[in-house]
């Protein structure tokens, strides 16, 4: 169910919440794909 | 002497020259017809869908891949990555012939060939992003022909002439890597002024970053399919150097696609995330935007990975078709299948036969361009006169 914003306030702390999770998330994300991406390089 | 006779006529009457001349043949046709009769005559365009696939193919498709050019002389020149070497010139032609046909394809879109320097010398529209466009593309179209023309000068013996541009190579390098990030993004930021006809899963004020970032996935995917297609058709014309880099250079740059691909799959999700359009996920949109999400970036990034770890050249090669795939689908999608998305289906955008016929005589003509140029100039090989003078 899609939550209901009756305020600008709302509306931007939900989606800034959900997005900062996210980037933090790709982050971690990003850095564990290099190590797949790398782990078998010689040297 | 009857052998040779015999060879070149087998040669002249190939099939790849037969499809050649009849693509050519029609296409130069459609080209009278567009040129005398007007759009009408040739395309389904209209008030509601001013542009079509002479737009989204030839112009936006071009213009990202033929991205290679400033990714692999960037690679090579800016970051001194030298094992990549053999994939400059090749790149740099493709290139190069790709910007100049994008040049062409606009003629017929735009009409009145002989107005083209108008924009830049006679009536600058200096606030709009398109002026931007056009002035990057014009001015980088001849730095790419600088880069070019080296090759060309080796062919035709100019050796003073080739040694002082080849000196300029790190400016020219370095106009290319600025000129591009300008333009590439460019494309994307005219779709900034429609917000209301584009659909909102495509519609994003990153938009710009996400054209410039999927540059980069065209340019590195396009020199694997590329040098794929060249060392099945002109292998004989490699030189050793050419062949012993090969590997690496699918490999080297099938790990760089892989990971731009995933970065770009995260700034595609953080973008849905920022404007809150999850609940379009829903939607018929929403599933054909995750057909491209997760089938032409998700995929190839994982693929691409996958083949770097086995180090499968094969599968990076198969997967950089999947790749160029992936970029083709998604200019279409904003440039077509996800602009205007509210009309009603009756006034929807089809294009006409004759608007894929002159798409495909314009690639016909980048084939035989390319083809008359590595089997003449040293793209594929180093000049013996030149010889590790990089």
């Amino acid at each position: 169910m899609d939550p209901i914003f009756y305020t600008l306030q709302d509306f931007m702390t939900h989606t800034e919440s959900v997005t900062y999770l996210l980037v933090i998330a790709t982050l971690i994300g990003m850095t564990l794909f290099w190590w797949f991406l790398t782990g078998k390089d010689e040297d | 002497m009857a052998q040779v006779t015999t060879a070149e006529r087998k040669s002249i009457f190939s099939l790849f020259n037969l499809i050649a001349l009849i693509v050519l043949g029609v296409g130069v046709y459609i080209t009278y017809l567009r040129f005398t009769g007007g759009l009408a005559a040739v395309t389904n365009l209209s008030d509601y869908n001013p542009w079509g696939i002479w737009i989204s193919f030839d112009l936006l498709c071009g213009v990202a891949l033929a991205a290679g050019g400033y990714v692999t002389s960037s690679a090579v020149y800016l970051f001194g990555m030298k094992k990549y070497h053999s994939a400059v010139r090749p790149a740099i032609l493709t290139g190069f012939l790709g910007y100049a046909l994008v040049v062409l394809a606009l003629q017929y879109d735009v009409g009145r060939p002989w107005r083209l320097p108008y924009p830049l010398f006679v009536q600058q529209g200096t606030t709009s992003v398109l002026f931007e466009v056009g002035l990057c593309v014009a001015t980088y179209l001849t730095v790419l022909f600088v880069e070019f023309s080296p090759a060309a000068m080796e062919w035709l013996g100019l050796k003073r002439a080739r040694n002082l541009v080849v000196k300029l190579t790190i400016l020219l390098t370095i106009f290319g890597v600025v000129l591009s990030t300008m333009h590439q993004s460019s494309l994307g930021a005219l779709f900034l002024i429609v917000p209301s006809k584009l659909h909102p899963l495509w519609y994003s004020s990153y938009i710009p970053i996400y054209f410039f970032v999927t540059s980069i996935i065209a340019g590195l995917s396009m020199v694997i399919f590329e040098s794929t297609l060249s060392h099945r058709f002109f292998a004989f014309k490699m030189d050793e150097t050419h062949l012993k880099e090969a590997n690496g250079v699918t490999l080297g740059f099938g790990k760089a696609a892989s990971y731009v691909l995933a970065g770009y799959f995260a700034i595609k999700v953080l973008g849905i995330s920022s404007g809150n359009q999850w609940h379009y996920l829903k939607t018929g949109y929403g599933t054909w935007y995750l057909v491209e999400l997760l089938g032409f970036v998700a995929l190839p990034s994982l693929l691409y990975a996958i083949g770097v770890r086995v180090k499968s050249p094969t599968l990076i090669k198969w997967t950089s078709v999947l790749a160029v795939m992936g970029v083709i689908l998604n200019r279409f999608n904003v440039c077509l299948i996800a602009f205007n998305w509210q009309l009603p289906a009756s006034e929807r955008y089809f294009p006409h036969w004759m608007e894929i016929g002159i798409s495909v005589f314009i690639v016909m003509i980048g084939l035989v361009l390319y083809r008359f140029i590595v089997t003449r100039m040293p793209i594929l090989y180093e000049h013996p006169d030149y010889k590790d003078a990089h």
